[in-house]
């Protein structure tokens, strides 16, 4: 798994991929954070990070898949899964060894933001008059959305051999995952059913910790959809091994 | 580390790629798997690194069965798929520590083995190179130092000398020899001249069917019983006087005064066809004996039924 993850994340770094991952994502919050009077904190008046976390995911919602949509799809194509398959390596190490790559690129885009809670911190009035529980909440929130969205990614490159099909699978899962079941939660009158629904997708679970109170529940949720996708990979991979 | 195949089938939805085959590759022992394309080669292969499961039948590497212990036979296997698959965008030297590190080789081990395969494999100038760059001749040296490095005892090479030319061929063929010392090798492949170069017996398989399984002088002893012989001679002989010739059983005309004699099995014609000339004062301008070709005896086993 090491060794795959260390491959990976190596090509990432040789390419221009995380360069520009990274380049983009700074340069979008960058821009929403202190520059367009919109969203800006400068005019917002408030010393809160709620424009990068609010933002944030619906720019992963295109970065990600975007980092992942080669990874199963390209080796497909190219015949180094095959490859890949048939060392001694067992399939869910291959997968694991990719999802943890696309992920540490995604951690590493999102450190640099790290700065902005520093900035925050010292335009507070008083200097420090910041949430910081929320923020903590909120980073570790980013993170695990970014690892589902990470997960989900390497499971729409698996079931194409296409990049570019798999890039649009995978953003469309990853926004149905984030606000689609928040949407069609609205759709139903009853309380207890919307709710229910609602559970479903990231955006509930995601707000809930954004709010530092990092509960069991919520990270449960962030790790089963994690191990969900990856069985999912972890079956597409393994569907080649089917009798009829 | 013998490699075992027995009753091996494999179907593709209702077709019948692998059809109940069974042979055995010997430990130390270079086969020549043949068969023309769409044969089932490739995907014996693949059930052999287990990519893909039999229908039925079991592939055995040393003691493990392929599908029920893959890791370990996976790990004393080296793997040359068709079309030799590689990471275009990365560097040789990266890509082969990559390979044996995935194989199981600790740093030191690794090292030793990468820096050993760039040296037999003749890739010391290319290896600080990335592999997009490289000729087809070089990819394929790396692709068969990726099938080395962790030191396999069973090789696995589906067709390594597809489409490389004359030189390259010959240089890969000679590789293949120096490194497949004391391992058990099994390559496909459909040129005739390199199972001749290079393997102790062939497995011919049609159509999913094995058909022949055997050394490649046997193979071209049993091609027809009978030996032919082409002779020429100056002038003034007929068909007739040929054919009266001791133990021979079949004369036709090839040219110009120019015959194909064919004898019974297990008598060698030329003393006679000597004395017969030297008797009737002819002058013979040519005796050759005709050699059965691997060609042909491909082409007699996989003739279309």
């Amino acid at each position: 798994m090491i060794q795959v993850f260390i491959k990976e994340f190596n090509s990432f770094l040789n390419s221009l991929i995380a360069y520009v991952v990274i380049g983009v994502f700074l340069t979008t919050m960058g821009l929403l954070m202190w520059v367009f009077p919109e969203t800006s904190v400068i005019d917002y008046g408030y010393a809160d990070l709620d424009t990068l976390f609010s933002m944030g995911p619906y720019v992963f919602v295109f970065l990600i898949p975007a980092i992942t949509m080669k990874s199963l799809a390209e080796e497909k194509k190219l015949g180094t899964l095959e490859l890949l398959l048939t060392k001694p390596i067992t399939d869910v190490e291959i997968i694991a060894g990719k999802f943890l790559a696309s992920f540490a690129l995604v951690v590493l885009a999102l450190l640099p933001t790290l700065i902005y809670y520093y900035s925050i911190y010292q335009l507070g009035n008083p200097v420090g008059n910041v949430d910081a529980p929320g923020a903590i909440g909120s980073f570790l929130g980013l993170a695990l959305l970014g690892a589902c969205f990470c997960s989900v990614g390497i499971f729409a490159s698996s079931i194409t051999t296409n990049q570019i099909i798999s890039f649009i699978l995978g953003a469309f899962l990853c926004f149905l995952m984030y606000t689609g079941f928040e949407s069609l939660s609205t759709l139903l009158s009853e309380g207890g059913q919307a709710l229910w629904l609602k559970q479903f997708g990231i955006l509930y679970h995601y707000e809930s910790i954004s709010k530092g109170l990092i509960d069991s529940r919520d990270l449960l949720y962030f790790f089963s959809v994690i191990g969900v996708m990856i069985t999912l990979t972890k079956t597409i991979l393994g569907s080649r091994q089917w009798q009829p | 580390m013998s490699l075992q195949v027995q009753n091996l089938t494999k179907f593709y939805g209702q077709q019948k790629a692998v059809d109940d085959i069974s042979f055995t590759v010997s430990e130390g022992e270079i086969v020549g798997f043949l068969g023309p394309n769409g044969a089932g080669k490739s995907t014996t292969m693949k059930i052999a690194t287990n990519y893909l499961p039999p229908s039925s039948g079991t592939i055995k590497i040393g003691n493990y069965d392929v599908a029920n212990q893959p890791l370990e036979a996976r790990r004393i296997t080296g793997y040359l798929p068709e079309h030799n698959p590689l990471y275009l965008d990365m560097y040789v030297h990266e890509y082969l520590t990559f390979s044996s590190r995935i194989a199981g080789l600790n740093t030191t081990k690794s090292r030793a083995r990468v820096g050993e395969m760039i040296e037999v494999c003749g890739l010391a100038l290319e290896q600080n190179k990335k592999i997009e760059s490289l000729s087809k001749g070089y990819r394929q040296r790396v692709g068969l130092a990726q099938a080395l490095v962790h030191d396999p005892q069973v090789l696995i090479l589906d067709e390594p000398t597809s489409g490389l030319d004359p030189n390259q061929l010959a240089e890969i063929r000679k590789l293949i020899r120096n490194v497949s010392r004391n391992k058990t090798v099994i390559f496909s492949t459909h040129i005739m001249q390199e199972v001749q170069a290079l393997c102790d017996r062939v497995v011919v398989i049609n159509r999913g069917k094995l058909v022949a399984n055997d050394t490649v002088p046997n193979l071209l002893k049993s091609q027809s019983g009978s030996t032919a012989l082409i002779i020429e001679f100056e002038g003034g002989v007929s068909l007739d006087e040929l054919k009266s010739i001791t133990g021979v059983l079949n004369v036709e005309e090839a040219g110009n005064f120019k015959f194909r004699i064919t004898g019974a099995p297990g008598i060698d014609l030329r003393p006679e066809i000597f004395r017969f000339a030297a008797d009737r004062h002819l002058s013979l301008l040519g005796l050759k004996q005709e050699e059965g070709s691997l060609e042909g005896i491909f082409r007699e086993l996989t003739a279309a039924v």
